[in-house]
Formats: structure tokens, C-alpha cells, sequence
């Protein structure tokens, strides 16, 4: 028996199940991420600089992250307030309210793209007036921004909605009896016990707006430095059969992502002592 | 963590309705005026971010009538594009219910050492990017790639053709029927399959008649959010198949092609088809979570 | 079957849930294992039926080594403490779950296998929920059902995890007096967990007291009641006053003034008296060995139960008869009819 199996078992299969696990998780996920790493260092650490700061890539990486950024603190502060209102007031539809909050994560991100665009675009209903009033989204990077927002919607409400139900209706009680102000309560009791599960929507979303591609495409308008997004530009140097310079461009993304999943763990554990104490 | 829909269950807010619209003096709520404008907020947001999309992608789809939609949907394209589209979504989601059952046993019924790293693991494909997850095998299986001499050597088409298509798309969905599972079986514990061991039931058997029974809503539910991802998946499928037309364009390939050619009424006819299919999804995943929850087991 | 473990061993990470435990279960006996939680009870159970592997020892099955087989092949039939009852399956089909799996070619047939779960269903008394599933039955009903499901397989051995864990005390009352008649009637080998003295004493021919993974006594009821062999099973069962004291050369001293008992065969040092309850004699201040004030009296049942302070320093409860008049502020003089010291503070 290998290293990981646990001492002789009642229940059979753990041999078969596990090596089935772990077989197919390194063909399909390990491997191929592995070989990712390991064509990077094809590149001189001097050639991955120059890939990673070149002009293009850095206006990539930046627009991604930089409006990742945004649109994830959008989806925060929305974010809370679609929690609260779901869970604390009644009000008609808000069933189907809650219900479509999960949208954006069903919907295939073409089709995502391809309706934000319509949506936005100069003669679009939205971008109609919004074009009147002096402000053009569709093909700006204010689209990617808008796209962005879209897709992150779902990771705050649902990452918050379990706790804030959970939380303990006494400790508000408790508060109240103690003469503090509805405003002191929320801001000093409710939100300090949502942070941690705020921190990990907040994380999330962003994580999934900075590798995000297919909602955000059509909005983009894809203009180099201006509006073009990280993994576009991998698409492009695909393309272009630069895999070198794709490689590179995916390794900074991916180590990133990695940094993200690791902080969202230990905020994690941390929310969870937290509570147990 | 889960960065995916899906994972994150729909929690139910109805028990605590009554007893919040019982109390009108409640210490917990905020006054009127507030409430109104935090409610307005909410219902703005989501109208403007979720429903006018939705809504758009239907009035653009129906925008030349009804005819001009089903001709779209006739078209030889389309259809080749869906029948591809079913296969890829078949594959991927047959072999992650076998890994996803798998793991979830061994996960799940098991202690062993590194258990939360192994879920870990799991879950990374959800936090890598879609282009990404179809560079990774582009490296692999490309003309430069890893093995592309090699298969080229033995005329084996793997990028731009159905297999790249399908690991692609297992790939960005293998974590969903194992992050659906695991939970749930843990939480049942090992007790009935103890159960039925010591009554004489063999390995096969006590799966068979005890387990699966115990999680079928479970395993639905994470063959449906892994078929919708597959069907829907755009970015990854988009760097490995090549858009050979009417052979490698799966439908969400297709909604961008004919996007760019200014075909709106076909593109959003397909890209109808795809939000229909997020619909039932969402439906189906409301109506499945509450019977998980039935299956979660209640101390009494 | 008789049932033997020979040193047996069982550790959990850091945790020892049985260091070297030796036991012997007579064919047809009814025995109890008895503890507080965590003294290893459950796992030397767990180990028997083939649900859990000791690091080391022996389990024997009528001299034979039951450790080579599985828990599929032991034919023993154990009772959950939740029941674990499939949920999905009606009470007809858990009870024919056993005989369902067999393989086939000594499978019963359709028929055989209906008229057996029929026979057990009417032995548990509970034939008229054949067709209810477990989420609709009471507690003491998935209990009964959880044991005809574990008599289907006519087993060799009987094993219950806690029998009346989870149930509200009157139920608890019933399904003792049941399970002993039952265990009459059918005459297999059992042995059943609880942490409930009361329960152990009652039902069980023997009682196996158990504590940190080790055994302390076994007995009759009537002797790891009388005659607890250790400090801990004389707390542990029964309602007893202990008193802190010290020993030199036969004699017992309570903070420094002599008792007016003896102590024979006790090693020198600090020990522990312990006296039942009811075994304390009340008397008039001047008569007996130990004196105090009463502080608090409560009577209830055949007893009366009375707080005395004494005037060595400690508190203590006795019981004391109800026609024994005690007040508030009685000066009393106590004497143990029955004691028992043992070494250690």
C-alpha cells in the first residue's frame, strides 16, 4: 500500500479510487500545467523580463489587473447590498432576485459578451442615452470594466449570504440593549463579522475577472495598450506563433492566481478560528 | 475555496422571513427610508447588470421575426456546431462523473494525510484562466509543442480537431461532480456503508445500494453544472480548435463568428440556445439543492 | 461463541484508545462495557466487529483468530449508535438488506428472504412499519428496527454502539427490560456499550468497567458495586463521598486528626476514602468519628440527601432515612458503615 492510505479500512476501494484520482488529476490538470512551467524556462530570465515589460504586455497586465481591481470593489460594495437586501427585507421578487444573481456564472461568457456589447453599444438601449450623455462604454476600457462587474456579481452575494443569514440575530439584540445606534451596529457589529467572507468574494471575484475572456472580448474593443486584455494578448501571440512570449504573459497570470487561492486559504482558516472562538 | 458557480449553494432565506416580517419594532431593522433605497439599489443593480442582458440576447435573436430565427437555427453551421457541442459536452462530463465519484469516495470515506491539498488541487482549474487552460495543451499536442513532433510523425490530430476540443473542456470542468460530492458524502459519513459491510455486503454492492442511492441528487447536480460549463465554454475551446468551420466550432465559437460577420440574428439565435440552456440550468439547480439538502442528514 | 482480546492495542495520532486491553466473553453472556467518554469502550467494540484494526494484539472468535477476516466475513451484528439505517430504503428492505447481498448461490429465496424479515419484524414487535421509511419512525423504533436488521444475518455475535444513547429516559426505561428478555430468547453472545451505570447494572450479567483504554474491573453487578476494585470504579459508580486523608502505620488521619477506622493493606501516603452515600450513619454530635453541621436538607423518594459541613474542613452529601429528623443547624456525628481507601490523593 502506498504512503497515503490510511490504515487497514472497513470500506473497500481506497487503493483503486485514489490511484484513479491521482492519475487522472496529473494527466489532465498537473501535466499540462506543469509543461506550462516548463516551457518558461526555455526563456533567459533577461528574455522573460523583456517579454513581461515590453509595452504591450505591461499595458495588458495592467489593464487586467488594474481593472480587475475596480470592478471587484464595485462588486463589493454592490455586492453587500444585494446581500442585504435579499436576506433582511422582503420585497416582491426577490426569489427570482436571488435566483439570477447566479446568471452570471451559468451563462456561457460568449453570450455574455456578445449581450453587454449589444447592450452598451451606441445604439444599444443603454448606450443610447449613456452615448447622449457624453459617455461612450462599448469598445473603452470602460466596457471591460462594465463586462468585469458582470461576471464577478455572484462570488461576493454568495460568499456573504450564508454568513450574514448564520449570523446570530442575539448579538444585534444584545448591541440594541446596550444603546448602540442601528448605524453602530452595522458598522461596528454585522460588517466587522462579514469581513473575512467580504475579503474572500471580494478575492474571487477579482481572481475571476482577471482571467476572464469571453464577456470581455466583444466590449473590448482590443486596441494594443488601450483596451487590450491579458489573455487576449496570449491569444494574439498564439496566433502569431510566439509561444514564448504567451508562455511568459500565462506564467505571471497564473502565479498570480496561485498568490489569490493561497491567500483566499488562509483567510479561510483564519475566518474559521476566528468563529470558533 | 470555489471560485465556480455552483459550488456556492444557494442558501435559503425563508425561515427567517416570518419572524423578521412578524416583529415591526424590530432592534434589527433599519429605518424605512434606508431600507427603500438599499432595496432600489439592489433591484437596479442586478435589473441593469443581469436581466437587461438576458433579455437583450432574446429581442436580438427574434429581432427579423420568428422565421429569420429558425432559419438561423437550420442552417447546416449551426447544426454541425450543436451536434459538436453535445459530443464534447458527452465526454467531458462522462469522464469527470467517473473521477468526480472517484475521488469523492476516496476523499470522502477516507483519512489520509494531505487531504486538503489533494482538494486543492481539484479546485485549480477554477482559478486559471480560460485562455490558459487551452494554451496548456496547445503546448502540449502544438506543432511546437511537447509531443507535436511526435504525433505529427504518427499523423495523430489532437490540437484544432475534437480530442484537443474535449481535454480543453475536461479540463476547465473537471472539479465540479468532486467539489458537488465531497461535502455531501462527508457529511453522511461512513455509517451506513459500515452498516452494510458487516451485514455481508461486498465493496460493489454497498456503492451500489447504499452510497449512490444517498447522493444521486448530489452527483445530478454536479453533472449538470459541469455539462452547463462545457457547453458554455468559450475561452479555452477557443484557443485549441483551429475554427475549421463546421467541423471545430463548438456553439459558443459560432455566436462569435457570426458576430463578427455581422450576423447578428444567427449569432444571437445560438447565443439564444446557450442562455435557454443556463436557464434550465439555474432552474434545475434550485430544484436539486433542495433535495440535496434532504439528503444531508438532520441529528433526531 | 466465546469472544477473547489479548493485549489489545489501539492508538488514534497521539491519542490511546486502548493500551493493552485483556478480556474474556463467555458463550451466550450478556456483557456491558462501561465508561465515561473517550475510556476506549466504543473502540474495543468497533475492533471486534472488524470495523477498526488494533496496532497490536488479538481478537479470538471461539479460539479461533477473528483478525484475519474482515468485517464482512465475521458475521457479527452490530447496532449503530445513530442506527445508521439506510435512509432510503424502507424498513422491509433494511431488514432484508443482510440476506439481499448474500452470495447467491446461498442466497434465500424472494420468499424465504420475506417470511425471515417478517419473523424478525414481529420479534422486534414492529411488523405493522414494514413499509415506513427510517426518517418516519421514532427513535425506539429505529432502534428495534437497527437490531432486527442486525439478528437478519443470524449472527454469531451481537454487538451494540451505545443501545439507548440517543433516546429520552422513559424510552430508555422500556427497551432495557426488552433487550434483556430479547437476549433470553435469542441467546447470542452480546456485548453493548453505554456510559450509563444504571443501564450497565441492570441489563448486563457482567459488567466490564473501563477507563483511558484500560479495564479497571469486571464483575457482576453486584460486585463492581459492592467491591469496586479501584479508586476510579468506586467514583465512577454509585453516588460516593470521598474524603481526602493520610495513612501511616494503620492508622487514617483527616487534616491531622485521627479517624476511628482502620486501614489494612493500603500503602502508607496520601489516600482517598470512600464511603456510599447511604453507608454514612447519622448519629448525635457526640457519637461517631466524623462531626459537623447540617446545611441543607432535600427529601424526595425514600430518602432524604444532606449537605454537612464538617468540622475537618470539607462538605459533603449523605443519605440519609426520611424518619431521621434533620434540620438545618443540627450538630451531627457521622460514621461509614461500609468504606473502602485507596492510595492516591
Amino acid at each position: 500500500m502506498s504512503v497515503l492510505a490510511p490504515r487497514r479500512s472497513t470500506l473497500p476501494g481506497f487503493g483503486l479510487t485514489m490511484g484513479l484520482t491521482l492519475t487522472w488529476l496529473s494527466l489532465i490538470v498537473l501535466i499540462p500545467l506543469a509543461g506550462l512551467f516548463v516551457r518558461s524556462t526555455d526563456l533567459s530570465l533577461v528574455q522573460f523580463w523583456d517579454i513581461v515589460t515590453s509595452r504591450r504586455t505591461l499595458s495588458a497586465l495592467k489593464i487586467s489587473f488594474g481593472l480587475s481591481f475596480a470592478a471587484a470593489c464595485v462588486n463589493l460594495v454592490m455586492g453587500t447590498i444585494v446581500v442585504w437586501a435579499l436576506v433582511r427585507y422582503r420585497f416582491p421578487g426577490r426569489r427570482l432576485f436571488d435566483a439570477i444573481v447566479d446568471v452570471p456564472f451559468a451563462l456561457p461568457t460568449a453570450v455574455a459578451g456578445v449581450a453587454l456589447t449589444a447592450l452598451f453599444a451606441q445604439k444599444g438601449w443603454l448606450g443610447a442615452p449613456l452615448a447622449a450623455a457624453g459617455i461612450k462604454v462599448a469598445f473603452t476600457p470602460l466596457g471591460i470594466f462594465i463586462a468585469m462587474i458582470f461576471i464577478g456579481i455572484p462570488f461576493v452575494v454568495r460568499t456573504v449570504q450564508p454568513v450574514l443569514i448564520d449570523l446570530d440575530p442575539e448579538i444585534e439584540e444584545a448591541a440594541a440593549s446596550l444603546g448602540a445606534s442601528r448605524w453602530h451596529i452595522v458598522t461596528k457589529v454585522i460588517l466587522p463579522s462579514l469581513t473575512p467572507a467580504l475579503l474572500t468574494g471580494f478575492a474571487l471575484a477579482f481572481a475571476r475577472a482577471v482571467g476572464e475572456y469571453g464577456s470581455v472580448i466583444f466590449i473590448a474593443g482590443n486596441l494594443p495598450n488601450v483596451s487590450e486584455i491579458a489573455p487576449l494578448l496570449i491569444v494574439i501571440r498564439l496566433s502569431e506563433f510566439r509561444y514564448a512570449d504567451a508562455t511568459a504573459i500565462a506564467v505571471v497570470m497564473l502565479v498570480v492566481a496561485f498568490v489569490i487561492i493561497f491567500a483566499v486559504n488562509r483567510l479561510q482558516r483564519w475566518a474559521q478560528a476566528q468563529a470558533s472562538t | 475555496m470555489s471560485i465556480e458557480m455552483t459550488l456556492q449553494r444557494t442558501p435559503d432565506t425563508s425561515a427567517r422571513s416570518l419572524a423578521e416580517s412578524a416583529a415591526r419594532r424590530d432592534p434589527r431593522a433599519e429605518p424605512t427610508v434606508v431600507r427603500y433605497a438599499i432595496i432600489t439599489l439592489a433591484v437596479g443593480f442586478l435589473s441593469i447588470f443581469v436581466v437587461l442582458p438576458l433579455v437583450v440576447v432574446f429581442v436580438e435573436a427574434f429581432g427579423k421575426g420568428i422565421a429569420a430565427y429558425f432559419s438561423a437555427l437550420a442552417d447546416p453551421e449551426a447544426w454541425s456546431a450543436i451536434r459538436l457541442t453535445l459530443g464534447v459536452a458527452a465526454v467531458s462530463v462522462g469522464t469527470n462523473l467517473v473521477f468526480g465519484l472517484a475521488a469523492a469516495w476516496a476523499i470522502a470515506k477516507f483519512d489520509f494525510p494531505g487531504k486538503t491539498f489533494l482538494i486543492t488541487l481539484i479546485d485549480l482549474p477554477f482559478s486559471v484562466s480560460p485562455v490558459i487552460s487551452g494554451l496548456v495543451f496547445v503546448l502540449l499536442f502544438g506543432a511546437q509543442g511537447f509531443f507535436g513532433p511526435w504525433l505529427q510523425a504518427h499523423d495523430l490530430q489532437i490540437l484544432f480537431a475534437f480530442p484537443g476540443i474535449a481535454l480543453a473542456t475536461i479540463f476547465v470542468t473537471f472539479p465540479f461532480v468532486a467539489r458537488a460530492l465531497i461535502p455531501l458524502m462527508q457529511e453522511q459519513g461512513t455509517q451506513e456503508e459500515e452498516a452494510a459491510i458487516s451485514l455481508g455486503a461486498s465493496g460493489l454492492q454497498t456503492f451500489f445500494r447504499v452510497t449512490l442511492p444517498n447522493i444521486k441528487w448530489g452527483v445530478l447536480y454536479g453533472v449538470l453544472l459541469c455539462n452547463a460549463r462545457a457547453m458554455g465554454e468559450f475561452g479555452a475551446v477557443s484557443v485549441v480548435s483551429g475554427h475549421v468551420r463546421g467541423e471545430t466550432n463548438t456553439m459558443p465559437l459560432l455566436v462569435e463568428i457570426l458576430y463578427n460577420e455581422y450576423q447578428m440574428v444567427a449569432s444571437f439565435a445560438i447565443a439564444s440556445l446557450l442562455a435557454m440552456l443556463a436557464l434550465i440550468t439555474l432552474i434545475a439547480k434550485t430544484i436539486l439543492e433542495r433535495n440535496i439538502d434532504g439528503d444531508m442528514p438532520h441529528d433526531d | 461463541m466465546t469472544i477473547e482480546a489479548r493485549g489489545v492495542v489501539k492508538t488514534f495520532g497521539a491519542f490511546k484508545a486502548l493500551d493493552g486491553v485483556d478480556l474474556k466473553v463467555a458463550n451466550g453472556e450478556l456483557l456491558a462495557l462501561l465508561g465515561p467518554s473517550g475510556s476506549g469502550k466504543t473502540t474495543l467494540l468497533r475492533i471486534i466487529a472488524g470495523l477498526e484494526w488494533p496496532d497490536a494484539g488479538e481478537i479470538l472468535f471461539d479460539g479461533e483468530n477473528a483478525l484475519d477476516r474482515g468485517a464482512r466475513e465475521r458475521h457479527v451484528g452490530f447496532v449503530f449508535q445513530h442506527y445508521a439505517l439506510f435512509r432510503h430504503m424502507s424498513v422491509f428492505e433494511n431488514v432484508a438488506f443482510g440476506l439481499r447481498v448474500q452470495p447467491r448461490r446461498i442466497r434465500k429465496s424472494e420468499a424465504q428472504i420475506r417470511a425471515r424479515v417478517k419473523e424478525l419484524l414481529d420479534l422486534v414487535q414492529l411488523d405493522w412499519l414494514a413499509d415506513r421509511y427510517p426518517s418516519q419512525l421514532s427513535g425506539g423504533q429505529r432502534q428495534r428496527i437497527a437490531l432486527a436488521r442486525a439478528l437478519a444475518i443470524e449472527p454469531r455475535i451481537l454487538l451494540l454502539d451505545e443501545p439507548f444513547g440517543a433516546l429520552d429516559a422513559k424510552v430508555r426505561k422500556e427497551l432495557r427490560q426488552w433487550l434483556r428478555t430479547l437476549h433470553h430468547s435469542i441467546n447470542v453472545t452480546s456485548i453493548f456499550v453505554t456510559h450509563d451505570q444504571e443501564e450497565a447494572l441492570e441489563v448486563a450479567h457482567r459488567v466490564v468497567v473501563m477507563d483511558k483504554g484500560r479495564i479497571e474491573q469486571v464483575g457482576s453487578p453486584g460486585d463492581v458495586y459492592d467491591s469496586p476494585a479501584t479508586a476510579f470504579v468506586h467514583g465512577f459508580i454509585g453516588e460516593s463521598i470521598m474524603l481526602p486523608v493520610e495513612v501511616t502505620g494503620g492508622a487514617v488521619h483527616l487534616n491531622g486528626r485521627p479517624l476511628d477506622i482502620v486501614a489494612e493493606g493500603v500503602a502508607p501516603g496520601a489516600s482517598t476514602l470512600f464511603v456510599r452515600r447511604h453507608d454514612m450513619l447519622v448519629g448525635p454530635a457526640d457519637s461517631g468519628t466524623l462531626h459537623g453541621a447540617v446545611t441543607h436538607v432535600r427529601s424526595f423518594g425514600p430518602v432524604q440527601r444532606a449537605e454537612i459541613a464538617l468540622t475537618e474542613g470539607s462538605t459533603i452529601e449523605i443519605d440519609a432515612p426520611r424518619d431521621r429528623d434533620l434540620r438545618i443547624g443540627d450538630r451531627v456525628g457521622l460514621k461509614p458503615r461500609h468504606y473502602r481507601i485507596f492510595a492516591g490523593g
